[in-house]
């Protein structure tokens, strides 16, 4: 077992690697490329960290990422970069707080509707702060560095999501959010303190949406909320890490590339017809992977094999569905 | 074990995810030289196709069918080559806009990139032309800053001005009325809580203060206000003769409908983007009259005359009468320039930073890399969005004010 463990590590190690050197062989359109990739990659796997074990579906990923890019353009010409980071990780975590502590308790469709409210509240509220306070809109960023710096940012801020992410399904805070996705009841007889648990997962996925949008911002230059508090990000990533299967820790990763690369694809070669086709095939996604692309797989894999698999079924589309 | 065992599978899996990615990103194009290739990538859907498809698509076919007209792009030499058209929708999207253009760049090889719709986005891609080395005429962007621009950014053109052009120009306008005596000396002003809307009130409380203007009123709405009632009610009765809205164009229109409604008749009534749409002339016809707003055309000038005709037959809608004859005249700019000098970008940029064009705009020269010679306050008169300010332009006409009441239809 700790051998498999120990190939797995060292595969994912050398895939790295690979990733990490890729823009030294790739144009400046792969590097763009790799970089819409890994921050999707980055969201969808945070996103998965909080809502996949807690079932509890989360649209305030924009949220989050706008108060990051927002930060950065704020900030990046009076602090040095790395502290502007630190700020941006210091304001998520607090909103991050703040709305944990006030919402978790709410369940259900109640916490999906609060949480999209929640990104156009905080886009209302910088608006509100630009026109009023700064009476400026726009924002610019000028950064000295190129697009390959941003790449390689969030590629470590996706290794380390990984990273904690199989951490945590590993450790006795993996163990307590299972319970309480599966019975919340159950957990609190268990002597799980339900609160601080929640919170702390949703803190955590909170801070790493925050990074991603921080580090993603120089790339745009001009910053404006409806730039970056743009709902379709949190849609994006939430269908991306449902459709890899939200419970599993590559199962994020096989969501958002697959589907980050047909976006591509699509735009590039049918730009007329994008959106059609996209819905089209979510139709279809729906139909033929209702539990997402793993589950799936290994179903297909493990077909023949006599593997009795005795898992919590999947935060997938299908449990969507089903909760209609 | 059983799980681990899935495990390695699913890095497996990750690693050939990984590897196609490098697989797709690693394809390029190749290049050959019997055409000119020209990429646009412009938002078709989402929050800014409404402008899009009015200012920037309509203007790049246009064009485009007259080089196809043309028997292709002429060259230096006299020969011609016939243009390869690459054509992204951006969705509205920031991110997608940089990476359609880097695409455009350096997977599809193109020869020219012309820019997308609006400030933010054509901030966003100028970084990426300035890299590549590709000319921007940003038209559809209304900046300050252009100057700083220009200095960061030593290809980029910037042709509908800032803010505070604008609004220095209506104080003008304003204050020589108020000197004549046609209007009192106050102003109600709105405006829309979103990048445009806030440039201008902003440059334009600076303008008003600068020429002794009082601001009684100035409210700012959020994006998507669609009762305009309580501000129309309170302008009303803060005893300005001017009402002023910075506004986009369901805003511009809801404003005409209720400020009738309210009877509401402000001896200068000034409205934001939408005012300039073709339609908005015909759906209020004689209500229209007198209404001010940005831009405006020289009514007298017959090339304007036959764009906007062609511009109708081709596309089935006018063109508006503040950036889309810009747009043109950029993208004629640009032809001239590539006859002049050639298909090297570097010599192009230069052209087009120095020489002088013949354009639908009559003579065009642009300074420090913007276009200054702009209609900067338009009303419409006769059906007709004539260019007021800087009256001294050749063709402005005559304020006419103070505007009529409104007509019951």
């Amino acid at each position: 077992m700790t051998a498999r463990t120990a190939i797995g590590l060292v595969a994912a190690l050398a895939a790295l690697a690979i990733l990490a050197a890729a823009p030294f062989f790739l144009g400046a359109y792969g590097v763009g490329l790799l970089i819409g990739l890994s921050g999707y990659v980055t969201l969808a796997s945070a996103w998965a960290l909080f809502s996949g074990p807690t079932r509890y579906v989360s649209l305030a990923t924009v949220a989050f990422f706008g108060i990051g890019a927002y930060t950065m353009a704020v900030l990046s010409e009076t602090l040095p970069y790395p502290l502007v980071l630190a700020v941006a990780a210091l304001i998520g975590l607090a909103v991050a707080l703040v709305v944990g502590l006030s919402t978790l308790r709410l369940a259900g469709v109640y916490f999906v509707i609060f949480t999209f409210g929640l990104a156009e509240l905080v886009r209302q509220l910088v608006t509100w702060y630009e026109v009023n306070v700064t009476g400026t809109l726009g924002r610019y960023i000028f950064m000295s560095f190129g697009p390959e710096t941003i790449y390689w940012q969030l590629l470590a801020l996706a290794a380390l999501t990984l990273g904690l992410s199989w951490w945590i399904g590993r450790s006795r805070l993996g163990l307590a959010l299972r319970i309480i996705g599966d019975d919340e009841v159950v957990a609190s007889h268990c002597g799980i303190n339900i609160a601080r648990v929640k919170l702390a997962l949703f803190a955590l996925s909170a801070v790493i949406m925050t990074l991603v949008g921080a580090i993603q911002a120089p790339r745009w230059t001009y910053i404006e909320p409806g730039i970056v508090f743009n709902p379709t990000v949190s849609f994006l990533t939430l269908i991306m890490a449902l459709l890899g299967g939200a419970n599993r820790l590559w199962g994020p990763v096989l969501g958002a590339v697959p589907l980050f690369l047909l976006f591509e694809w699509l735009s590039a070669n049918f730009p007329n017809h994008y959106s059609i086709i996209l819905g089209l095939l979510f139709i279809a996604i729906v139909f033929v992977l209702p539990k997402g692309v793993l589950d799936f797989v290994e179903k297909a894999w493990g077909r023949g094999s006599s593997r009795a698999r005795n898992k919590p079924d999947e935060a997938g589309l299908g449990e969507l569905e089903a909760g209609r | 074990m059983t799980i681990f065992g899935g495990r390695v599978r699913l890095s497996a899996l990750g690693l050939i995810a990984g590897a196609l990615t490098l697989g797709a990103a690693a394809h390029a194009g190749a290049q050959d030289r019997d055409s000119v290739k020209i990429g646009y990538a412009v938002s078709k859907t989402g929050a800014n196709a409404g402008g899009a498809a009015i200012t920037t698509i309509p203007n790049y076919q246009l064009w485009l069918d007259d080089v196809k007209k043309n028997g292709g792009l002429e060259l230096p030499d006299g020969s011609k080559l016939p243009v390869e058209v690459i054509e992204y929708d951006d969705r509205s999207s920031a991110e997608e806009v940089v990476r359609a253009v880097e695409r455009l760049a350096t997977q599809d090889e193109v020869d020219f990139i012309l820019p997308p719709w609006g400030t933010g986005f054509n901030l966003a891609v100028a970084p990426l032309f300035d890299r590549y080395g590709y000319p921007q005429l940003a038209v559809s962007s209304v900046t300050d800053k252009a100057p700083e621009f220009v200095k960061r950014w030593k290809r980029s053109f910037w042709f509908l001005g800032g803010g505070a052009d604008y609004t220095d120009a209506l104080a003008d306008v304003l204050k020589t009325e108020i000197e004549a005596g046609t209007i009192n000396d106050k102003v109600a002003m709105v405006s829309v809580a979103d990048g445009f809307g806030i440039d201008l009130v902003t440059a334009a409380r600076e303008s008003f203060a600068d020429a002794g203007i009082e601001v009684v009123y100035d409210k700012t709405y959020p994006v998507g206000t669609t009762d305009y009632s309580p501000m129309i009610n309170e302008a009303s009765s803060s005893g300005a003769d001017t009402f002023v809205a910075f506004s986009y164009p369901p805003d511009t229109f809801a404003l005409t409908q209720q400020a009738q409604i309210a009877d509401y008749n402000p001896k200068v009534l000034y409205l934001g983007v939408g005012t300039g749409f073709p339609v908005y002339g015909k759906n209020n016809g004689e209500n229209a009259e007198g209404i001010m707003s940005l831009g405006g055309i020289d009514p007298n000038n017959e090339q304007n005359q036959v764009y906007r005709k062609r511009h109708e037959d081709l596309t089935g809608q006018g063109p508006d009468y503040w950036g889309s004859v810009i747009t043109y005249a950029s993208l004629q700019m640009l032809q001239e320039a590539i006859k002049r000098v050639g298909l090297d970008r570097e010599g192009v940029a230069e052209e087009l930073a120095s020489g002088t064009f013949e354009t639908v705009l009559g003579e065009t020269k642009l300074e420090d890399n913007q276009l200054r010679k702009l209609w900067w306050v338009g009303q419409w008169q006769n059906g007709v969005f004539a260019g007021l300010a800087p009256a001294d332009r050749p063709g402005a006409s005559k304020p006419v004010l103070p505007r009529k009441p409104w007509q019951k239809q």
